[in-house]
């Protein structure tokens, strides 16, 4: 913006890199403690750097547990939950922006009173209902529900998405003689997909992150845990060994941050394209 | 909607309920059966002893809810995860908004590493925000004591340290959405309103009530709902921070109560009626939501 005064400008773009550097400090600060030697760690200096790195906290993380097999089923759960929620989403959204029909606005208004159930309350009636179908213990059990919890608001996103696509093109479309299908797949999915992936992000981090369920669904069989429960391993009672939870945090934060920049560009046009509508 | 063919098409017949099939099928079983279980259970005497079958479920109809109602303790919770949202929400926009109006005034440069910083900070699982938090504010081994010279000043010890510590956390996690988000709707200001106002001899803080604010009004209205809500429901901060719910539960909000009671001491019952009671009070936000919404007069 030209009208802005140049000393102001400075003014503003060395506060703009102070607070970077303060919001980046408390990843810097994992990503340097996980490299920190255990004696660093219990140091009472706490440096800000090291110059003696090492693998160790990483070694402990991986060997004290399964955890690459608490990576692998966090990994699979969020997938799963990604795209089945997508697809889902993406048939539900294109049902309510480009038909009309009876109990539209009603599903609408629904779909958005269910983004605000808090899905902690729904933890103890989902915890009957997995041990009603046998589910506890197995990763269905942290899937479903999370798919269930994504869809609504990746519903809610994905039809301001949908409806941008202009509607002389599904006319064309059908003119050409495509068929309703032909047209949901071919043409309507790959224009929406930008809007996939800004929505799918939520639904990542959400399933990435739950330590709820994980904790209250995966109760006696350890080999179908996930990262959050390997990582609160680490705290012990006497005294906690921030190394390993560091490097534990590391491990569990770096596919996320992967797939933020992966999805960047797209998530903020797509939050732009979502909240204008 | 236009031309009566479109229109006449539009209908779809059952192409739209197959399309919503799926999606009807997962909340149904997922949510809306879950929150009519919920309800069930608040109004039944359940706990291990009925859960493992060992005694009949007996009907208890508001029992559940009295017992609540008369804990002093519910509603010193109340009280706290009421206010905590709020003063988590206020932080939050005041400091994600600040910041995308910072972010229109700089070059691309100190931009892009905010904008990378920021998202940093809203990646991170919300487990490993919090455990990073408590390390960096760690009374033997956590560089803020060291910085700020409080030798081993404890901040989980006392109630509203621990509070604002994890208030802290939270806002670095939530306010990058809110900053991205109020930037993305700046943005799409046209440039020549911000310039006719700046001629005008309006100040900085004059355009951005004046102007800004009221055109960003429908994109206020979504973060500052989808921060009530997220905030409202905070359970993982609370839960890692503070261990459970701090000391003798001085740091309980409503949600890491509403588990401690189903989980910890098996009274399902009591935990469900918590759950409702969150669900109402959300369930209120909402309607307020939709009449804002409705006022703007936005089609759904």
């Amino acid at each position: 913006m030209t009208f802005v005064r140049r000393p102001w400008r400075l003014a503003a773009e060395a506060s703009a890199l102070l607070i970077a550097l303060i919001v980046a400090f408390p990843l810097y600060w994992m990503v340097l403690s996980a490299f920190k030697p255990a004696g660093e760690i219990q140091s009472t200096e706490a440096r800000p750097w090291t110059l003696s790195p090492s693998l160790d906290s990483f070694r402990r993380v991986f060997e004290q547990q399964e955890f690459g097999r608490y990576f692998l089923n966090s990994l699979l759960v969020a997938s799963v939950v990604v795209i089945a929620s997508a697809l889902i989403a993406f048939l539900a959204a294109t049902a309510v922006t480009r038909f009309r029909f009876r109990f539209r606005t009603t599903l609408l208004i629904m779909f958005l009173v269910a983004q605000m159930v808090p899905i902690e309350a729904l933890t103890i009636p989902l915890f009957f209902l997995m041990r009603d179908f046998g589910q506890l213990n197995t990763l269905g059990s942290l899937i479903l529900p999370h798919i269930a919890f994504s869809l609504p608001f990746a519903v809610w996103m994905l039809r301001g998405f949908v409806k941008a696509v202009p509607e002389a093109l599904e006319e064309a479309a059908y003119i050409d003689g495509a068929s309703r299908s032909r047209f949901l797949w071919q043409i309507l999915f790959p224009l929406v997909f930008p809007g996939l992936v800004a929505t799918s992000v939520f639904s990542f981090i959400s399933t990435w992150n739950d330590f709820l369920f994980a904790k209250s669904f995966i109760i006696s069989d350890t080999s179908q845990s996930t990262l959050p429960m390997a990582l609160l391993v680490f705290f012990k009672p006497e005294e906690n060994d921030w190394g390993g939870i560091m490097a534990a945090s590391t491990v569990m934060t770096v596919p996320v941050l992967v797939f933020f920049v992966l999805v960047q560009r797209r998530l903020v046009s797509g939050l732009g394209g979502a909240v204008k509508d | 909607m236009s031309g009566t063919t479109a229109a006449a098409r539009r209908g779809g017949g059952w192409t739209p309920w197959l399309y919503l099939a799926p999606a009807l099928v997962v909340l149904g079983g997922l949510l809306v059966y879950p929150i009519y279980q919920l309800g069930l259970i608040s109004f039944l005497e359940y706990t291990q002893a009925q859960v493992s079958g060992g005694e009949p479920t007996t009907f208890k109809g508001l029992g559940n809810y009295a017992t609540l109602f008369e804990d002093p303790q519910f509603w010193q919770v109340l009280l706290a995860t009421v206010v905590f949202a709020a003063a988590c929400v206020l932080a939050t926009l005041a400091v994600g908004c600040a910041l995308a109006v910072l972010l229109t005034r700089v070059r691309a440069v100190p931009r892009l590493a905010l904008m990378t910083a920021a998202l940093g900070a809203w990646a991170t699982p919300a487990i490993t925000g919090s455990t990073v938090w408590v390390f960096l504010f760690d009374p033997d081994f956590g560089p803020v004591n060291k910085v700020l010279g409080l030798g081993d000043h404890s901040w989980t010890y006392g109630r509203h340290s621990a509070f604002a510590l994890v208030l802290l956390e939270v806002v670095w996690c939530s306010f990058p959405f809110v900053m991205v988000t109020v930037y993305a709707g700046i943005r799409a200001i046209p440039g020549e309103v911000l310039e006719a106002a700046s001629l005008d001899g309006a100040s900085q803080w004059r355009i951005w009530r004046s102007v800004m604010a009221p055109m960003l009004r429908p994109i206020l209205v979504v973060v500052t709902i989808q921060s009530v809500i997220w905030d409202f429901k905070i359970f993982t901060q609370i839960y890692v921070m503070t261990n459970g719910g701090g000391i003798a539960g001085q740091n309980l909000v409503l949600n890491v109560y509403a588990y401690q009671k189903a989980f910890a001491s098996s009274q399902y019952s009591l935990g469900s009626a918590i759950g409702v009671v969150m669900l109402v009070i959300l369930l209120a936000v909402t309607l307020v939501y939709l009449r804002l919404l409705r006022r703007q007069g936005e089609e759904i």
